[in-house]
């Protein structure tokens, strides 16, 4: 029978011991997924499968079963779950534009046009059918342009189509000349019109966006990591708006790369985070890639904060995020869409390494061991990136206050040392003696 | 022998020669007259003015660059009586032997040509030109049948050739066993020890600062790599060609290469070398080579499997095709051991004014040499600029790799070198892995006849080439070689086949080369 112990003790794997005390000394997870993160929470020290029905401690589910089983479910205080219940807030392509251009107001009225502008990293978009008629407007007004459809809820590029002519999209078109009958037996599916991206970064001639993971375990205070791997997603055809009914050559999903004729699963479509910033620092320069850094970081911090006040916030919950950024030929990164469901799926050995590394770290960050004293800035490939304020990477007190320069303590694609800095964090020692 | 003040002014008579050909020539002559106008120029000082002011306006340093640059090419001072295939090759047991391989090369290349029907050149017909025109950025999405081409030849077929150089005038009956060689290559070139190297690469020594080293992430900045980098853009700034070479040896920051290794190479991206380029490009589009399906297959072999190469497959084409046609590579065959194939006018064999280079640049490709070009793709993207300066590192270094001369940078002496400093350093690992039958540069080979690109990842091949730059010798390459194997020598000594080493000795991506040469040449127990 283990009694609660005080804050500084560290068991054998650095345990906490359950709060009520009754006895368990390992955490009881369950896996709704059947890829790398079944992999990862079979192989962390003490941490045991529960089957079917029974209690648990950590449950790393999806959405679906959130969307049934959240409401009904009574979790204790220390029990974790990786999903907050309106997460979709975030991560529907018509909620996030929603709360974007709602915050993007609240902040233009409270701070004016500058500020406001810092949100302007998502493309025109429109949700269709309800916001027909504005669509159009802006349609008219951009003669020639080239428009994305995205369907609101689905994934893995499936539905997405490009158009240029609104004839192509007159099934959501919002009409009150359409009778009852007609709106009752077709319901289409909601969709947002988004405006094409026409002159994307290239890289010898092919397109790519970035996968980024950010890890948010509380919206209230909010409080973000970064993860420094990520990858860049190459389309596998070369870009031309000639071709928009390509699918190949515009999205770069890699769900819908792998059914591409000239598919190679050998070959791989993807960069590390860490050769596409070398890549770009090699041919514009480190301040010109430390700026267009920044301005990503700021596409994380703002989009979090759109959605702060809408979230449930749980304390049970945590979330690990997959951002798709685009970057255009200006240097100018766009936001695309947050995932909540990032693919675990691993798309080869190396992809495995690091989506395992990732996982691991969230699990640690997460730390149901409690070996954490909640003040780190870094836990293995992880920044601490935003703690109810911005993070800087040099500690803030009293002297360094009066310089000007801070830097804020991101390193996305970056060299990832994440094994040493582990060791060194989760080093156990007796009791930590603050002067 | 030449004394050296003969020799001195006959390499400034040689270059002055080469100079005088070029655009730089005109520019320079141009500048001279136009600032006749200027109010500082006054007729008294005529000659010390003008040369102010081509100093002042950065001409005299664009001179200096080109004057640097010859330098580099030069063929080897020789006897005036001499002739000229001394200045490829001194050594007539190596130039014997290259012959024989081209003409090995050369075989193969045209049963190919016999056996597929397909001719060496074609005219492509209207319809053809234009398809390609339009296909030119991305010519990868083609797929031709490339199936019934085979490569010409692949690196270990150049390895059995080195295997069996013999110098016919060394007696080796006499040695001792122990003095003996236990490598593959046995001829006696003299090459450098370890003290010899540590005077040499002073730069890279323990004490001294490096990228690839001292800008790791737990090394502040303000120790190395923020000064390193001011000076580095000081010296662009400067576009100083000898001052950037020096700096190279110290590794060049990310942001700061590309100016850099230009820089080093004087290669420009002026309008005529634009033109140049756009003639190149013209030649592809009107002529089909056989070469060039030995290029496609190469590229879709070697480079497009590459996790980081895969995506510049169409870079690689247009610099490689343009390449085979460059006629101005010809230039290097007065110092290379090589010699291009030729191929005479039917009827006409022998007789000279009738013979055509094969390919018109005298290069036959082989089985990785797109590789040569890949890592190049990272730091330029302009076309003409990523072909000016792959075919400047040709020129200069990537074509010792695959002829056979004594040079100290070509891949004999890299080879013995290797060998030689495994042996002295690393017995116990070099005779196990003998024993087992797994030869060392059996499994090195393949690295440096690519300077290691492919092999290692593109950080660390761009911080080796940077060496390669600015010690202005692949000798680095034979060093890291050894280093590599010393750095896995635990594991070697317990592998039991060739089969086995070569697994050990796979995967190089994690491995850090500026540390493994350094620890190799200066922590060495000598």
């Amino acid at each position: 029978m283990s009694k609660n112990k005080t804050a500084g003790y560290k068991g054998p794997y650095g345990y906490q011991k359950r709060r009520e005390g009754d006895g368990r000394s390992c955490v009881r997870y369950k896996c709704g997924l059947t890829n790398t993160i079944q992999d990862v929470l079979r192989q962390r020290p003490g941490w045991m499968e529960v089957k079917d029905d029974g209690e648990w401690d950590f449950n790393w589910c999806d959405v679906g079963w959130l969307r049934e089983n959240f409401d009904h479910s009574y979790m204790e205080e220390h029990v974790r779950i990786c999903h907050f219940r309106n997460h979709y807030e975030l991560t529907r392509k018509n909620l996030m534009v929603k709360n974007l251009k709602r915050y993007r107001k609240t902040l233009e009225r409270e701070a004016g046009r500058i500020e406001a502008s810092k949100c302007d990293f998502f493309p025109r978009t429109f949700e269709l059918p309800s916001e027909y008629h504005l669509f159009v407007e802006e349609f008219k007004r951009s003669p020639g342009s080239t428009w994305i459809m995205k369907p609101v809820a689905r994934s893995q590029g499936k539905g997405i189509f490009l158009f240029q002519k609104l004839k192509d999209i007159m099934d959501w078109k919002k009409d009150g000349s359409r009778s009852e009958e007609q709106r009752d037996e077709t319901q289409v599916e909601s969709y947002v019109a988004q405006r094409y991206i026409e002159n994307p970064y290239l890289i010898s001639g092919r397109k790519f966006d970035l996968r980024v993971y950010v890890l948010v375990t509380s919206y209230i205070p909010l409080k973000a990591w970064l993860y420094r791997d990520g990858f860049a997603r190459f389309s596998s055809t070369r870009f031309s708006l000639t071709s928009i009914d390509d699918q190949y050559v515009h999205l770069t999903n890699v769900a819908v790369q792998k059914t591409a004729p000239d598919y190679d699963p050998e070959k791989g479509c993807k960069w590390q985070m860490q050769q596409l910033r070398r890549y770009l620092t090699a041919r514009h320069g480190t301040e010109t890639i430390e700026a267009l850094f920044k301005d990503v970081d700021n596409i994380f911090v703002r989009s979090l904060q759109s959605v702060q006040k809408v979230i449930i916030n749980d304390k049970h919950c945590f979330e690990l995020y997959g951002y798709d950024i685009l970057l255009d030929q200006d240097l100018k990164p766009w936001l695309i869409e947050v995932n909540a469901s990032p693919s675990l799926t691993a798309s080869s050995q190396e992809d495995y390494e690091m989506k395992c590394c990732l996982l691991e770290d969230t699990l640690h960050i997460v730390d149901m061991e409690g070996r954490l004293t909640g003040r780190e800035k870094r836990v293995g490939g992880y920044d601490l990136m935003w703690n109810d304020g911005p993070v800087y990477r040099e500690d803030v007190n009293l002297e360094t206050l009066g310089s000007a320069c801070f830097t804020a303590n991101t390193h996305l694609g970056c060299v990832n040392d994440r094994k040493k800095q582990l060791r060194q964090l989760l080093k156990p020692f007796p009791s930590k003696k603050r002067i | 022998m030449m004394d050296e003040g003969t020799e001195l002014s006959l390499t400034i008579a040689q270059i002055v020669q080469r100079l005088k050909a070029t655009h730089l020539h005109s520019q320079i002559e141009r500048q001279a007259k136009e600032c006749l106008h200027r109010p500082e120029i006054q007729l008294e000082s005529l000659k010390e003015d003008v040369r102010n002011f081509l100093k002042a306006s950065g001409w005299e340093r664009k001179l200096q660059n080109a004057v640097y640059r010859e330098l580099h090419v030069q063929p080897l001072p020789s006897h005036p009586a001499a002739p000229p295939e001394h200045a490829k090759e001194p050594l007539a047991y190596m130039r014997k032997a290259q012959v024989n391989w081209e003409k090995r090369i050369l075989k193969s290349l045209n049963s190919m040509c016999t056996e597929l029907g397909v001719p060496l050149a074609r005219k492509r017909p209207a319809v053809e030109q234009k398809e390609l025109t339009n296909k030119w950025n991305e010519m990868g999405t083609d797929e031709p049948d490339l199936s019934r081409f085979r490569p010409v030849y692949a690196p270990k077929d150049f390895l059995e050739v080195l295997i069996s150089l013999r110098n016919p005038n060394h007696d080796s009956s006499e040695e001792a066993s122990a003095k003996s060689h236990w490598g593959l290559i046995q001829v006696p070139l003299h090459d450098r020890d370890i003290p010899q190297m540590r005077e040499a690469y002073s730069e890279l020594s323990l004490t001294t600062g490096q990228l690839g080293i001292d800008d790791h992430t737990h090394v502040p900045p303000d120790l190395f790599e923020s000064e390193h980098t001011r000076i580095g853009k000081k010296v662009v700034n400067e576009q100083d060609s000898a001052a950037a070479q020096q700096y190279s040896r110290q590794g060049c920051p990310t942001g700061l290469r590309a100016d850099l290794w230009a820089l080093i190479l004087n290669s420009t991206n002026e309008p005529e070398d634009v033109m140049h380029y756009e003639q190149l490009k013209a030649g592809v589009i009107h002529h089909d080579l056989l070469v060039d399906n030995l290029i496609y297959k190469d590229v879709k072999l070697t480079a497009s499997n590459d996790d980081y190469y895969f995506v510049f497959e169409d870079f690689l084409y247009q610099v490689l095709l343009c390449f085979s046609r460059d006629t101005a590579v010809l230039e290097h065959f007065s110092y290379n051991s090589a010699t291009p194939p030729k191929s005479y006018i039917q009827g006409k064999v022998g007789v000279e004014e009738f013979a055509v280079v094969y390919p018109p640049n005298g290069v036959i490709p082989f089985h990785g040499f797109s590789m040569y070009v890949a890592p190049l793709c990272f730091l330029y993207n302009e076309p003409s600029k990523l072909y000016s300066v792959f075919r400047e590192m040709y020129v200069r270094y990537f074509f010792r790799l695959h002829s056979v001369s004594s040079s100290t940078s070509g891949i004999v002496s890299l080879c013995l070198q290797f060998e030689r400093l495994l042996q002295t350093h690393l017995p116990q690992l070099f005779y196990h892995l003998r024993e087992i039958g797994a030869q060392p540069l059996r499994i090195a080979f393949k690295w440096m006849v690519r300077a290691f690109s492919g092999y290692l990842s593109t950080d660390q091949l761009l911080l080796l080439w940077d060496r390669i730059l600015g010690y202005d010798s692949l000798e680095i390459v034979a060093v890291l070689a050894a280093a590599v194997f010393a750095f896995r020598a635990e594991n070697l000594m317990e592998v039991t086949s060739l089969t086995s080493a070569e697994a050990v000795l796979a995967d190089l991506s994690t491995l850090k080369v500026m540390p493994l040469i350094q620890i190799f040449l200066f922590a060495t127990v000598i």
